[in-house]
């Protein structure tokens, strides 16, 4: 009678908890990536994977980019630039706190870009720090930014992920406890598993819509299919496996955007390591790639061919596609005029992406039909990294670059595949010290079409960036203008 | 009921290794050449299997791909017993000494890791190739073949004509190589058999973790991998090179089997 009695209480306790959840919307949502971060930190690693989680979430900056790419502000409210272009007076928001509840004013920005700055900073795009003077408080909502040359990017610079504040108190832990000023708390994180981000309802500005958010993280692309189809996940943002998203889009419970990304897929190619210090090597590979069939078959269709080292969906953009038009015959005669008519061995050292994997199988077979024979070795990340990125140990890669606007990486000879010319490290200096829009997008456009003509790497195509969600998922962002997952403004619909 | 194992295992086997033959120099398409435009299409007149995601021919790449399987489970075998069988005919020469000690123990080690993570160890540290998939198979193997022709071995050092050879003054070498080898040669050939398809699996298993060979070398386990995740609305992609997987191994076993029945219908009888 008494084990009755429970039961029957039971039942109207899980009744009564059902009716409560059908009465209000959803405020939780699991949205799974492909790669987890290595630790939590965004001001000193170069792992896009710690933005994708943190990037508006939890960290923020003085400016912010929007879901369309603008430069938006952020924790700045307003500023003034001065009229010969080196000083920048940024007004801060009032009343802005951090997630352990210190407040957020000028010395805190001051701390968070001097530290990007400094000497021994560990910080993975110094670079957009470089022409930083100094940083001065001038009362706790104003800072006064100076510079040694006019910077016409200062702005977007500052809304990177990698110059977000930080507070001074909370440094020390920063890579497994991220304390900052976002519309999420950092709550918990499985190694391994997932992130967990809780509402903060002490937020300066418009609140979350969500109460949590969990980032699992799948890197299978099998086991990611199989996550969405049922339904474990409620979104997946950039979903690995392209040749399933015809399902998905056939299937009501689903919505899938495809959108535009800021990466840039290159066949990577050591500037440094003969043959291919030789232009006209560089070239023959050029015209020895079909893009398309490689769009076709290593993506099925998704991506935007380019000619050169920028996104297509920029204002700035040039079509330089035709320069390395697909022409073989033409690939083997130049080969010949270099000194290599029966072509020649290099190595083709693939990241485990997909995009990698199988378009560097179309590219070997493309390659070996102009007679240059690319040995396919496939690495990890931590190995590609350690041989590739750091060691310069390759002929060519595949890889794609998704910081926004990185076409100055040219003008960095160190960089890996080891570009040096100097009259486009002179056009990337004086671009930095521009600020007129009209003769900043001359100079972009110049410099899209020295690297072109260069050969500088094997430019294939514009990396598209799907996401498979829940019908019922608003506000997610469709492109990825830099490396992030803004869940601030996404919500359930009923 | 031996004999029928034994013909059905030979027939499936002898299949694969004439796919495997003739690949060398004929297939239906060439395998290295990729026609995009034709990918992810079902069997017809044109590709008797279908086209996988690169528009290759399947029946050209499973011919391509037994060539890889059966060449790398065959040298990884010939490895093991290359070194197993000396090893174990020493071991069993020297019963019960520091030497017969150290090799047996020494195969203990290697066997008390499971042979796949071995293999994918041996592939982590060298690199990723066909070459490395078969030395890390092959040692794999070797403790396996000194057992077997140790324990075999030990029960012939009893018998009558090995004393009678002792007697006449041979060596312990000698003994082992022109009385004890010829005596377990039965053993070794349905134990290669055996290690033989598991080799293939082997094989396959290191190459659909991406650790086997390389592309363009044609291989099954690669094949699977690369029809995973098209597996629902392509199934030929990752049905035939499976069944070809499936059909080896099974040949093999079956022919395993009913070579062990032929050669020792004793142990039949024992093993039920």
């Amino acid at each position: 009678m008494k084990l009755l009695n429970i039961r029957t209480g039971l039942i109207s306790v899980l009744a009564l908890a059902a009716s409560v959840g059908m009465a209000q919307a959803k405020s939780d949502i699991v949205v799974a990536m492909q790669l987890e971060p290595p630790h939590l930190d965004p001001t000193s690693a170069a792992a896009g994977a710690i933005d994708s989680v943190l990037y508006s979430n939890v960290f923020e900056g003085l400016t912010r980019f929007g879901a369309d790419g603008a430069v938006n502000p952020g924790l700045a409210e307003s500023w003034e630039i001065s009229s010969d272009g080196l000083a920048y007076t940024f007004k801060l928001h009032g009343g802005v706190l951090f997630h352990d509840g210190s407040t957020m004013d000028a010395e805190d920005v001051k701390f968070s870009l001097d530290r990007a700055r400094a000497e021994d900073s560990v910080n993975a795009q110094k670079a957009l720090f470089a022409g930083i003077e100094s940083v001065e408080v001038v009362d706790p909502l104003t800072v006064k930014v100076t510079l040694s040359a006019p910077n016409g990017s200062l702005l977007f610079n500052l809304a990177w992920g990698d110059a977000v504040i930080v507070a001074p108190e909370s440094i020390e832990n920063i890579k497994t406890n991220p304390v900052g000023t976002g519309a999420f708390k950092f709550a918990n994180w499985v190694q391994g598993d997932k992130i967990d981000l809780v509402k903060n309802d002490a937020y300066w500005g418009t609140p979350a819509k969500l109460d949590k958010v969990a980032f699992k993280f799948i890197s299978d692309p099998t086991a990611a299919f199989a996550a969405v189809m049922a339904e474990d996940v409620n979104a997946f943002v950039g979903f690995p496996a392209p040749e399933n998203l015809p399902q998905f889009e056939a299937d009501p419970r689903f919505q899938v955007l495809v959108g535009s990304t800021e990466g840039e897929t290159i066949l990577s190619t050591n500037n440094k390591m003969p043959p291919f210090d030789n232009v006209k090597v560089r070239e023959a590979l050029a015209h020895a790639i079909d893009r398309q069939a490689i769009i076709d078959g290593a993506m099925f269709g998704y991506g935007t061919p380019i000619g050169t080292h920028f996104a297509p969906h920029n204002p700035d953009y040039v079509d330089l596609t035709g320069m390395s038009a697909y022409d073989p015959e033409l690939s083997k005669k130049l080969l010949a005029e270099a000194g290599f008519p029966d072509g020649f061995k290099t190595t083709l050292k693939l990241p485990p992406p997909s995009y990698a994997r199988r378009g560097g199988e179309i590219i070997a077979a493309q390659l070996r039909a102009v007679g240059i024979d690319a040995e396919i070795s496939n690495l990890e990340w931590a190995q590609w990294l350690e041989q590739v990125f750091k060691g310069k140990d390759f002929g060519l890669s595949i890889v794609s670059h998704t910081e926004p606007m990185d076409v100055g990486i040219y003008a960095r000879p160190d960089y890996y595949f080891q570009y040096d010319n100097k009259s486009f490290q002179l056009l990337m200096e004086e671009l930095n010290a521009t600020t007129d829009p009209a003769a900043r997008s001359a100079l972009l456009k110049l410099g899209q079409k020295i690297i072109s003509a260069d050969y500088v790497n094997g430019y294939l195509f514009e990396l598209a960036f799907p996401t498979v969600a829940s019908a019922k998922v608003m506000g997610l962002w469709k492109d990825a203008p830099t490396q992030a997952t803004d869940m601030t403004a996404v919500y359930w619909a009923e | 009921m031996g004999n029928r194992n034994l013909i059905l295992g030979a027939v499936l086997t002898a299949i694969f290794t004439g796919a495997a033959l003739i690949s060398m120099i004929w297939v239906p398409y060439d395998i290295t050449v990729l026609d995009i435009p034709n990918k992810i299409k079902g069997p017809s007149g044109a590709h008797l299997l279908g086209t996988d995601h690169f528009g290759r021919d399947i029946l050209s790449m499973i011919m391509a791909g037994a060539r890889t399987s059966i060449a790398v489970a065959l040298v990884a075998v010939g490895i093991g017993m290359g070194l197993g069988v000396p090893l174990g005919l020493t071991a069993a020469a020297h019963k019960g000494s520091l030497l017969d000690e150290l090799i047996m123990r020494g195969n203990d080690l290697i066997f008390a890791f499971p042979s796949l993570l071995i293999a994918i160890m041996i592939t982590a540290v060298f690199g990723a190739s066909a070459l490395n998939a078969i030395i890390a198979i092959g040692i794999f193997n070797v403790p396996v073949f000194a057992r077997l022709t140790r324990s075999g071995a030990l029960s012939l050092w009893t018998r009558d004509y090995v004393l009678a050879a002792r007697v006449a003054g041979k060596g312990a070498a000698r003994i082992s190589f022109e009385h004890i080898l010829p005596n377990v040669t039965n053993l070794l050939i349905v134990q290669g058999t055996i290690q033989f398809s598991l080799g293939i699996l082997a094989e396959a298993g290191l190459s659909y973790v991406g650790l086997g060979a390389q592309p363009p070398t044609a291989s099954w386990g690669r094949m699977l991998a690369d029809s995973q995740t098209m597996i629902s609305f392509a199934p030929h992609m990752a049905l035939f090179p499976g069944f070809a997987i499936l059909l080896t191994v099974l040949g093999l076993n079956l022919m395993g089997d009913g070579l062990r029945d032929m050669f020792d219908p004793r142990l039949r009888r024992v093993r039920g």
